[in-house]
């Protein structure tokens, strides 16, 4: 065994008499079908008036309709294009670079089109810019096809044409012009050189016009302190893959963090190499994708958080400043981490993710006092441009009756200010308001006129998202409704004429390409000034030494004051800031952290909960129910249900955005509360008090679906310091069973059941999962949703652990502090007094636990469990190591499933598409447009499970037998390996000898998911790595 | 219905002879000229954009020389001028050069220099034939379908008299039986009555051996039929549907020898073989009008420039102004080979990779008047194919090494598509 660790994935399951976990450990189907339900009613059988034969009659009657009623085809139509687009061939997909840019997201894509439909959005390798494309990027697509979108322009609700818009809305901008009022654009953060114009032009055109940018998320408070710094409006870029020491206080860099995108560079230096791997410290409130993926991680508050950086201040440039109270072991920690910067010096990076000037400044400071090779404060992040102070002075503005005329983009207000109420109140008393929206949403449905947005699929723009990286954003699709983008109306109300393609494009000839080709710009998707690049690298080798002041370290301690329990809000990886809340794949897909689907929720620490009497528990088929609490900051006050969170710091608790939309929404994603209604002046930590409030709230968690079976090591780790030290067998050992009385590998034929398959021909596919470069982002879950057209299928079915997530990424919490101890306990445990200190142990184990997180997909094993229960053959073995499913021939059994030791097959409850008891994007023609062609949508009564993207194989072989060439390492990729931007997930050839994921195949770290049971699966797993070493 | 096509011939003959003298007599006046040779050469160079007797791309030619002379006063010289060089003599001022060009868009009439004045003799020749009447309907298809429509009534005639016959038959055997019984009772003769024999029929029954025997063997009929029909179901080999324009694969593959990619492109690399888009058809169909093969009583000219008609209807083309209205319908089809959405086809990989005539599949469609479904499309019928073909691996250098390995292992010179993998389900279910 790899460690001796004890491995968790709920707090229940620390509970050694629960029943549950019992129960879900031994059945895979977890609801029994109800028959009890409808023949256990004695009176309303008795009392029917239907004879057994009468049923029978029916029965055979509808059967024998049914049978000819099948005999007769449908007439099936088929319309091919009257002039067909050079382009577009039926069946071959084409390829668009462009960027999404809405204002949080901001990536360079690859938009796959099949007959003119987008439907996947794929990372844009070409473009280096900022990271890739995340779950809410991939899933981004959807958003195209929202049957919710608005079809056209409107005006108090009623529809109205463009023409008319453009004579009304003119005509009273020229009002507004004459009464001197203001009139004023809010929107997004566009960082788009050519919209600057525009406004400027349209500025020009108005007189008094005023743009407040506004970020629903801000970061301001970091702008702010890189201005005062550095005199440029922006944020500091950080290349993660050039520190070997990160200090975070607070910074979720691997979720949301001032932009977000930095999880590929900090993914190389995660995976060990010649002995060597960066080392991660985190200080943190709430248990964040990044905390997980900490080497160590320390629980404080965002109070104890300032003390921390304000500390390690101190102790790494020297400057005395004075740090009360701190708790001890915090305090030893930030010494531990000060002492390991200072090794580290230019190796090392700090970040934090306080919102305020101060903390931000320190980081800064910190890391020129490190010059640390990561932080780059030349090139800058653009993309937070939201102006916190002209927000409010706004809304001042407005409800004083100053602006005459809003024209709002991007931005909804309406739902994210806290202070929303006075929002509303101001824009009844401007005179003209239009809002560009998709929906007709919170903000848009309160505005005079509503013009109707396009999708970014559809639509054109240009991003600088650093400095000098310019991104182009191009139509995949022509607008599916009668929609205008803001740009083009501003280019209306200046009476220009160009469109604004034509426009981005002279921008770039005069501005941005410096003679490049704007055509090889928009075929890229994107375009770096190598001048701008070049100043960069001439001024990296100046090293800014001298020893910084103290001022904003002191000021930073000052303004820390502890106050009992405190808010601290954040994005979930899934949902971002509330734009895409109407996505279903976004809805389903599991938080990274709590596994949970269609919510967000309170989370509280095991402690604080018991304190306040919260409580979370689990009803008889393992769904989670929590109690409700009230939370009040400021004297607001909303209910939010409760999930207690290991690793939650005692006395913080965290709620997160994007949830609790209404407007704009269809009825089965109105889910959770709005925590925008708590995000007081823009900071993200609020003081609050909570109060338990009655009733529970039943949570969509799959957190225990699926459990271990009581196989401990599924997962396994080790510490660097052993993996550098000991042998492989140490901490990777082959299990091995008793032959002859000798112990032999289970991997060795001669111990096997089954004769080996002969794969040593043709391709051989293998899947390689780093566990050490995995992040648990996500991305991939969704990106294999939209290949594979798996359904969505709603909150109560995910209750009852229907969800048809083909890849799911495990969370598996271990406990820090006993290694072996756990185990011994479990064993020992006996009689009440034994299991009462069990009790505290455990609890103890849920303060800080440690963090893995393991996709698992269906493991294509060369020795399958499911093939040989299968009654239908409908499961079968392919040569080149895919786990074949014909799902035409599955007639349900679910053998396959109990027999799975890695639970990945999922069932087909219900029929997902084309039924009306489903409202998912299945279940209308607009949403239907997203389906990939090549993959057959399963109907009801079958199974299905990952395969392996055998349809992405099987065109990359074609392509090559087509062109009559041999293929070569990296042309083989599944939806999640192609997804995978922190290079996790390698997929490829082993019969290639010289492909990268042969070469993975043998590395010391590779090992098999249960190997002990012989599967010989063809996903690897690479045993995950703890730099635990302190300084 | 006879009398009327008389009429018509007799009238077609008048016209013929009318033609032939008509003729005769210009080619006469036009100067020396052989009209065979400037046939080949019109068809060569011009008939891109001109037709004798409609505007196309250009002006219709027909007598272009005499209207030349006659409206404009222009000679044959002028047509040398305008044919080898147009550009030039619209350049140069020339009136009626500038009318044509701005009359026809601005379209500059491509020079062709290399046509020799005995070329442009020819040409001029062939332009001044007469127009030919449209062929008659095969004089000889009208008495067959006369026969074929009497052989079906001589047919009803003979049953019908042959069911009289038994009917009468019965009828006699019947008085006979009667009579006979009469003379019987007459004669008080007793008519012998079976007795104490059980019946055959009883004693079948009561044997339960023959019983069984004959139980099992009619539920193994209708089991066998059952299962005969059951398999049937979904399967439409044969399914011919009434497609919205009569489109004549027998035509176009057939008669013309078109080959099926140039219409159905993407069958070469794409996994559908494409239903050709309108624009494909209008790239041959702007020049062709009008049908002028063989026709059928059922299917006529007129039939059949009509389904043109249709075409030029659904892509927006107006014939008479040459040119596109923009007004487009695009055609609905009826789908006659509908694969479950849970098969995967890919056409290039059969038609590109295995070089599989598309015939095999899809059986003679250039003989097909209408298109109907070849092959019965069930999996059997894949898999069949699969077992017994060759994988096509000639000069593909993705096979080279798996066929060297594999056709070792299972000892055979060449590896069918079953043992290269063509067998298992995942590579056509997912």
């Amino acid at each position: 065994m790899s460690s001796n660790k004890k491995y968790w994935k709920s707090v229940e399951e620390l509970n050694e008499n629960s029943s549950i976990v019992e129960t879900l450990k031994q059945n895979e189907f977890v609801t029994e079908i109800p028959t009890d339900e409808f023949l256990g009613d004695k009176d309303t059988l008795e009392a029917t008036s239907t004879t057994r034969r009468d049923f029978l009659k029916y029965v055979g009657f509808s059967t024998a309709a049914a049978s000819l009623a099948a005999c007769e085809g449908p007439v099936k139509k088929s319309i091919p294009y009257v002039v067909q687009p050079t382009e577009i061939i039926p069946g071959v997909a084409n390829y668009y670079a462009t960027t999404i840019a809405d204002g949080f997201d901001f990536a360079s894509v690859l938009v796959k089109t099949r007959e003119g439909r987008p439907i996947k959005i794929e990372n844009n390798t070409l473009a280096a810019t900022n990271g890739s494309a995340n779950a809410r990027v991939n899933a981004s697509v959807l958003g195209l096809y929202d049957s919710l979108r608005v079809q056209g322009p409107k005006k108090e609700g009623a529809a109205i044409s463009w023409s008319n818009f453009d004579a009304e809305t003119t005509k009273a901008l020229n009002n507004v012009k004459g009464s001197g009022k203001s009139i004023v654009l809010l929107t997004q953060s566009y960082a788009s050189p050519s919209t600057k114009n525009l406004i400027a032009e349209f500025k020009e055109a108005y007189g008094n016009v005023n743009h407040v940018v506004y970020d629903a998320i801000s970061e301001f408070a970091a702008v702010e302190a890189f201005q005062n710094k550095y005199n440029t409006r922006g944020l500091a870029d950080y290349d993660f893959s050039k520190a070997m020491t990160i200090v975070s206080v607070g910074a979720d860099f691997l979720g949301d963090w001032q932009g977000g995108g930095f999880d590929a560079g900090y993914s190389k230096n995660r995976i060990p190499d010649h002995g060597k791997m960066s080392r991660h410290i985190q200080f943190e409130s709430n248990m964040s994708l990044t905390g997980a993926n900490a080497d160590k991680r320390v629980p404080v508050t965002p109070n104890q958080q300032k003390l921390a950086l304000a500390k390690l201040y101190s102790l790494v440039t020297g400057n005395n400043v004075s740090v009360k109270g701190l708790p001890e072991h915090v305090e030893a920690a930030v010494k531990s981490a000060a002492v390991q910067l200072k090794k580290a010096g230019s190796n090392g990076v700090v970040v934090t993710g306080i919102q305020d000037v101060n903390a931000q400044t320190v980081a800064l400071e910190l890391n020129e006092y490190l010059a640390s090779k990561a932080f780059n404060s030349k090139v800058v992040i653009k993309t937070k441009e939201g102006n916190d102070k002209d927000v409010a002075q706004l809304v001042a503005d407005m409800k004083a009756g100053k602006v005459g005329a809003i024209i709002m983009s991007g931005v909804n207000p309406l739902y994210t200010l806290p202070n929303a109420a006075d929002f509303a109140e101001g824009l009844k008393k401007t005179q003209l308001s239009i809002a560009f929206s998709m929906k007709e949403d919170e903000t848009s449905s309160q505005t005079q006129y509503l013009a109707a947005a396009p999708h970014y699929l559809e639509s054109w723009g240009d991003v600088e998202i650093k400095t000098g990286h310019y991104s182009l954003t191009q139509p995949t699709i022509r607008p599916l409704f009668d929609t205008r983008q803001f740009q083009d109306a501003l280019l209306k109300w200046t009476n220009n004429d160009t469109t604004y393609s034509d426009y981005i494009k002279s921008t770039w000839n005069t501005n941005i390409l410096a003679g490049g080709s704007y055509n090889k710009a928009l075929h890229d998707g994107f375009f770096v000034n190598v001048i701008a690049e070049e100043v960069v690298e001439s001024s990296d080798a100046e090293e800014a030494t001298e020893a910084p002041a103290s001022n904003a370290a002191q000021a930073l301690v000052a303004s820390a004051k502890a106050q009992g329990l405190e808010l601290s809000l954040y994005t979930k990886t899934g949902m971002g800031d509330g734009q895409q809340a109407n996505n279903p794949w976004l809805q389903e897909f599991p938080d990274p952290i709590t596994r949970t689907s269609w919510d967000n929720y309170l989370t509280v620490s095991k402690a604080d909960a018991a304190e306040i009497g919260l409580i979370n528990r689990h009803v008889a088929n393992g769904a989670l129910n929590g109690s409700y609490a009230n939370v009040t900051v400021n004297g607001v006050t909303i209910t939010a249900p409760v999930i207690i969170q290991p690793g939650q710091a005692n006395g913080s608790v965290g709620l997160s955005f994007g949830y609790g939309r209404t407007a704009g929404l269809k009825e089965e994603m109105q889910t959770g509360v709005n925590a925008y209604a708590l995000y007081h002046n823009f900071n993200n930590v609020q003081n609050v008090t909570i109060e338990p409030a009655s009733g529970e709230h039943e949570f969509a968690s799959v957190q225990l679906h699926n459990t271990l079976m009581g196989r401990g090591d599924i997962i396994k780790e080790t510490t660097l310091e052993i993996f550098n030290t000991k042998d492989k067998k140490h901490w990777n050992a082959v299990p091995v069973v008793s032959l002859n009385h000798e112990e032999t590998p289970v991997t060795s034929p001669e111990v096997d059941l089954w004769d080996e398959f002969d794969r040593s021909i043709g391709h051989h596919f293998n899947l390689s999962i780093d566990l050490n470069a995995c992040t648990g982002c996500g991305a991939c879950v969704i990106a294999c949703h939209a290949e594979n057209n798996v359904p969505v299928v709603g909150k109560s079915e995910v209750r009852r652990s229907r969800d048809m997530h083909w890849l799911r990424i495990d969370r598996y919490y271990s406990s820090e502090e006993s290694f072996a101890g756990d185990n011994e306990k479990k064993d020992n445990i006996s009689g009440l007094g034994s299991s009462l200190s069990e009790f505290g142990e455990m609890e103890h184990a849920s303060e800080n636990p440690e963090v893995a997180f393991q996709p698992v997909m269906c493991q294509h094993c060369n020795h399958a469990p499911c093939e040989t229960v299968c009654p239908v053959a409908a499961t079968s073995h392919g040569r080149q190591g895919q786990n074949h499913m014909a799902y035409n021939r599955c007639v349900g059994t679910r053998y396959c499933a109990n027999n799975c030791p890695y639970k990945v097959r999922r069932f087909n409850w219900f029929l997902y598409n084309g039924n009306d008891e489903f409202d998912y994007h299945m279940n209308d023609d607009l949403g239907r447009m997203v389906l990939n062609p090549d993959v057959v949508v399963r109907s009801r009564g079958v199974m299905e499970k990952c395969s392996m993207c055998i349809q992405m194989t099987q065109k990359t072989v074609l392509d090559a037998k087509r062109d009559g060439r041999v293929i070569k390492d990296g042309e083989f990729q599944t939806a999640c390996s192609a997804a995978c931007s922190s290079g996790a997930m390698v997929f490829g050839d082993i019969n290639d000898k010289d492909s990268k994921v042969a070469k993975l195949k043998e590395d010391n770290r590779m090992y098999h998911l249960l190997e002990h049971v012989g599967t010989k699966p063809n996903v690897q797993y690479h045993t995950k790595v703890r730099n635990t070493t302190e300084a | 219905m006879r009398k009327v096509i008389h009429r018509k011939l007799s009238k077609n003959f008048l016209r013929l002879g009318l033609i032939v003298l008509l003729a005769f007599t210009s080619s006469l006046s036009a100067q020396e000229g052989d009209p065979a040779k400037g046939k080949s050469l019109f068809n060569a160079n011009c008939a891109a954009c001109h037709q004798l007797d409609k505007k196309m791309t250009g002006p219709a030619l027909r007598h272009i020389e005499t209207r030349l002379s006659d409206e404009e006063g222009l000679d044959r010289d002028w047509i040398y001028a305008w044919v080898r060089n147009s550009s030039g003599l619209i350049k140069s001022g020339d009136a009626y050069a500038n009318k044509v060009y701005n009359e026809f868009g601005g379209a500059a009439m491509t020079a062709f220099p290399q046509l020799s004045d005995d070329d442009l003799n020819n040409i001029l020749a062939y332009t001044a034939e007469e127009k030919k009447a449209a062929p008659a309907p095969a004089a000889g298809a009208a008495p067959v379908q006369a026969a074929s429509s009497s052989d079906g009534i001589s047919n009803e005639l003979i049953l019908g008299a042959l069911a009289i016959l038994f009917i009468l038959l019965a009828l006699g055997l019947y008085l006979v039986n009667k009579t006979l019984r009469r003379f019987a009772a007459a004669q008080n003769l007793e008519l012998e009555t079976e007795t104490g024999r059980t019946p055959l029929w009883k004693a079948f029954v009561q044997n339960q051996f023959l019983m069984i025997v004959v139980a099992i063997f009619f539920l193994l009929t209708s089991a066998y039929f059952a299962f005969g029909f059951m398999m049937q179901v979904g399967v439409d080999q044969g399914y011919q549907p009434v497609q919205p324009i009569h489109f004549s694969h027998k035509i176009h593959a057939g008669d013309n020898g078109i080959d099926c990619k140039y219409c159905h492109s993407s069958a070469r690399v794409s996994k559908t073989s494409g239903i050709p888009s309108l624009n494909v058809c209008m790239n041959c169909h702007k020049s062709i009008y009008e049908y002028n093969g063989e026709t059928t009583p059922e299917y006529s000219k007129e039939f059949y420039d009509g389904e043109i008609k249709k075409l030029y209807k659904a892509a927006g083309w107006s014939d008479e102004d040459q040119k596109y209205t923009g007004e487009s319908q695009p055609v609905k089809w009826v789908r006659i080979h509908n694969l479950p959405d849970f098969a995967y086809f890919n056409h290039s990989q059969h038609v590109t990779v295995a070089g599989v005539e598309c015939q095999t599949c899809h059986g003679p469609v250039q003989e097909m008047e209408e298109v109907y479904q070849y092959a019965p499309l069930t999996m059997g019928w894949c898999i069949n194919c699969h077992r017994d073909t060759d994988v096509n691996v000639k000069d593909n250098a993705y096979y080279e090494k798996i066929h060297a390995e594999l056709s070792k292992k299972y000892g055979v010179e060449n590896l069918t598509a079953a043992q290269m993998g063509g067998l298992e389900c995942g590579k056509c279910h997912y």
